[in-house]
């Protein structure tokens, strides 16, 4: 086991019609032994934009202080909100940076991003722990259940799912991965983001 | 010059992995047992035509998945002990007797095991669909549906979610089906495997499904699957049918 | 300590407490490293390199449709193959530094010396850095061919492969690779040896990248061949609304509503 998975936990993006959604487990343990159902791994970073840190427990709060830290410096210096792209590519840099000392994270970005005309385009990306970047147009996963998830995915995602329609599905995917997930679940939480609106949502999940 | 006699380790091993996939599912009154045809090793690809599924008697189908070479072997093995047992009581075993079989022929090697994920699908004595599942050394057991292999992981909560109706509150007033139509069911099989093709590196080129129906059930479900051929020669008893699918060969 | 803009160069703060964590037992996870086929050829008027399209972690497919050809200048590209992020990284960092050069220099930059600059990081890194590059390029010499190991060795050929479908293409090369090819016969040839690693290898796959460098410009050929496309489902996999059960829920809206109601009374004076 690697430090990746010693305090287990997933987490999943999928892009909808004009919306995102992200969501995770609420699972920290230390290998097989649980200590909290209500650990939080996915962080708002502005009003549109979320990012999910799944990986080693101290590492999900050194980073997301971090890019919280550095979200505000680049809003103040550049008077205007980061683009979920810009974001991106700041966690990917920061992973870099850390190639030769890594911190033990597979971070996943899901946000609408605001084009030049001011519509606004879903946008998800995964990365794995120093940094490389994967665009993708429907889903991305990390985190201890990943094959899991991707399996899931491949077999419940369609494209231009409904906000509804979308979190019942990238619910779905989460909860029936997690459940064959030995260090994932004890609970969920879901994060469908439109244009107008994020509806977030805690799932009633198996708790073994 | 070196004169002094070092000590050397050598080793031999005697298992390789040769990925794909396999899965079965039991109905009410038929069983689906599938495979897919990718042998591999590393990451080349040794044949794009290797079965994984073997009918064994009129109501019985086996999957093999992990070492081709036991694979095969153990295979060749449970067709001769059935082979006998027909010349002894003049009837084909009943399953639940070759599951038997089957852990003990596995345990007898448990200190040099057959490298096989064993499943075996078929119908019960009593007209039931039926999948018994093994680990490589004889423990098994009767389920509705599992997959094994390499692409288990992928596949098996895709299908606790679609056949176990998992984590999915049924609408107010109703209730879960118990057993899924053959229809359904053999769409379900094939979208597991071009999703398992997509995500795994191992799972690929053919796709290879049995079905066995119980004994006067009809073909209700299959008449317009295309390309279905049946194995049974006689339309008396249980029927086993083979369907085949390509899948994507990168 | 913890500046905004860090100065540049790796960060090794992490490093004691990782070693420490692999003491006790958990070993470094491993990158994503792309098994991949990529290639390069010379042909009549130029460069034109190829790639597949899979990245994998272990025996999984994390992008079906990555990008490995990468930007160096308007007439060089990299196709880059082994640790992901290296290959990303390390083609980024030399594509801004040849940017630098020609700004200094005032020249169109050569091929050579972003191979140079490419060896030199990755020499430097001592292996450390895993990228696998093929180099290819048209500059004021003329059509340019290179492959740079992780280690910082190049070598300078008219046909080469990499990644671990390297060899199923080479075996296309090798059968049929002939001085002064013709654009469309080299392009073939490119295509015929990125699909014999993306069927033969199981580290490569999806789609075939092609890029195809004169001295007149550089045609970016991107996805030039689908030969994977996903058949579509038996089935919708649709849910009801409603089926997941969930135990709270919290809305914030992101549009302020604001009613604005007209206070009865004199009308402003706007004489």
């Amino acid at each position: 086991m690697s430090a990746l998975e010693y305090n287990g936990g997933s987490v999943i993006a999928m892009v909808g019609k004009d919306c995102v959604a992200i969501a995770s487990d609420l699972r920290l343990g230390t290998q097989a032994l649980g200590i909290s159902s209500n650990f939080q791994r996915v962080f708002p970073m502005t009003d549109r934009l979320y990012v999910g840190l799944p990986g080693l427990g101290t590492d999900v709060t050194t980073l997301y202080e971090r890019f919280r830290y550095r979200v505000n410096m680049y809003t103040i210096k550049e008077e205007r909100e980061i683009n979920p792209e810009t974001f991106a590519h700041m966690v990917s840099s920061t992973l870099y940076q850390h190639r030769f000392g890594p911190y033990f994270i597979e971070p996943v970005v899901a946000g609408l991003s605001k084009s030049p005309t001011g519509a606004l385009k879903p946008f998800i990306a995964a990365m794995d722990l120093i940094g490389c970047i994967n665009f993708a147009k429907d889903f991305v996963v990390a985190g201890t259940a990943s094959s899991k998830l991707y399996g899931v995915a491949e077999g419940l995602w369609e494209p231009d799912l409904e906000p509804e329609d979308l979190f019942e599905t990238i619910s779905q995917t989460l909860l029936n991965a997690v459940d064959r997930d030995a260090f994932s679940g004890w609970g969920a939480v879901v994060h469908v983001i439109t244009k107008d609106r994020v509806i977030s949502r805690t799932l009633k999940a198996r708790m073994d | 010059m070196d004169s002094i006699a070092h000590p050397t380790q050598r080793q031999f091993n005697p298992y390789s992995d040769n990925g794909g996939t396999i899965l079965a599912i039991a109905g009410a009154d038929f069983t689906v047992i599938a495979g897919d045809t990718r042998q591999s090793e590393g990451y080349s690809i040794q044949t794009r035509y290797a079965p994984k599924v073997f009918p064994l008697t009129d109501r019985a189908v086996l999957a093999v998945n992990g070492f081709a070479a036991d694979g095969n072997m153990f295979v060749k093995k449970v067709k001769q002990r059935l082979e006998w047992y027909r010349h002894a009581h003049s009837k084909d075993m009943p399953l639940r007797a070759i599951a038997r079989l089957i852990q003990t022929m596995l345990y007898a090697r448990r200190f040099f095991p057959f490298y096989v994920y064993n499943i075996l699908g078929g119908i019960e004595e009593d007209g039931t669909g039926a999948v018994y599942s093994f680990d490589p050394v004889g423990s098994y057991e009767r389920e509705a549906c599992r997959a094994a292999g390499a692409a288990q992981s992928l596949v098996q909560p895709f299908l606790d979610n679609q056949i176990y109706f998992n984590n999915q509150q049924p609408a107010p007033g109703t209730s879960h089906p118990v057993h899924l139509p053959l229809p359904t069911i053999l769409s379900i099989v094939i979208d597991s495997f071009t999703g398992a093709t997509e995500r795994h590196i191992e799972v690929g080129d053919g796709l290879e499904m049995y079905v066995v129906l119980a004994k006067g059930r009809g073909v209700q479900g299959l008449e317009d699957v295309r390309g279905v051929q049946e194995l049974s020669v006689t339309e008396e008893g249980e029927r086993i049918f083979v369907i085949r699918r390509d899948l994507k060969k990168d | 300590m913890d500046n905004v803009y860090r100065s540049s160069g790796f960060d090794f703060s992490n490093s004691i407490r990782n070693h420490s964590l692999a003491e006790k037992g958990l070993p470094l996870p491993k990158a994503t490293s792309t098994g991949t086929t990529i290639v390069g050829c010379v042909f009549k008027d130029g460069i034109i390199l190829g790639a597949d399209t899979r990245a994998t972690e272990g025996p999984i497919v994390a992008d079906k449709n990555c990008e490995k050809i990468h930007y160096i200048t308007e007439s060089i590209r990299c196709c880059g193959a082994g640790t992901a992020a290296d290959t990303e990284f390390v083609t980024a960092t030399i594509s801004s530094n040849m940017d630098l050069h020609a700004l200094s220099t005032g020249r169109k930059p050569r091929v050579v010396t972003a191979m140079t600059m490419l060896k030199r990081h990755l020499y430097r890194h001592q292996g450390q850095v895993g990228a696998a590059l093929v180099l290819g390029g048209v500059d004021v010499t003329g059509p340019q061919l290179f492959t740079i190991h992780p280690h910082g060795s190049t070598d300078k050929l008219p046909y080469v492969t990499m990644g671990s479908g390297s060899l199923a293409a080479m075996a296309i090369f090798e059968s049929s690779w002939q001085p002064n090819m013709t654009r469309e016969h080299a392009l073939q040839l490119v295509t015929t040896a990125i699909s014999a690693g993306i069927f033969n290898d199981l580290g490569s796959g999806s789609n075939v990248d092609a890029c195809i460098i004169t001295a007149t410009g550089t045609e970016m050929l991107r996805n030039f061949v689908k030969p994977n496309e996903r058949v579509e489902k038996e089935r919708k996999y649709t849910f009801r609304r409603g089926a997941t059960a969930w135990k709270s829920e919290s809305i914030r809206k992101l549009i302020v509503n604001e009613q604005v109601t007209p206070v009865a009374g004199e009308a402003m004076d706007v004489s």
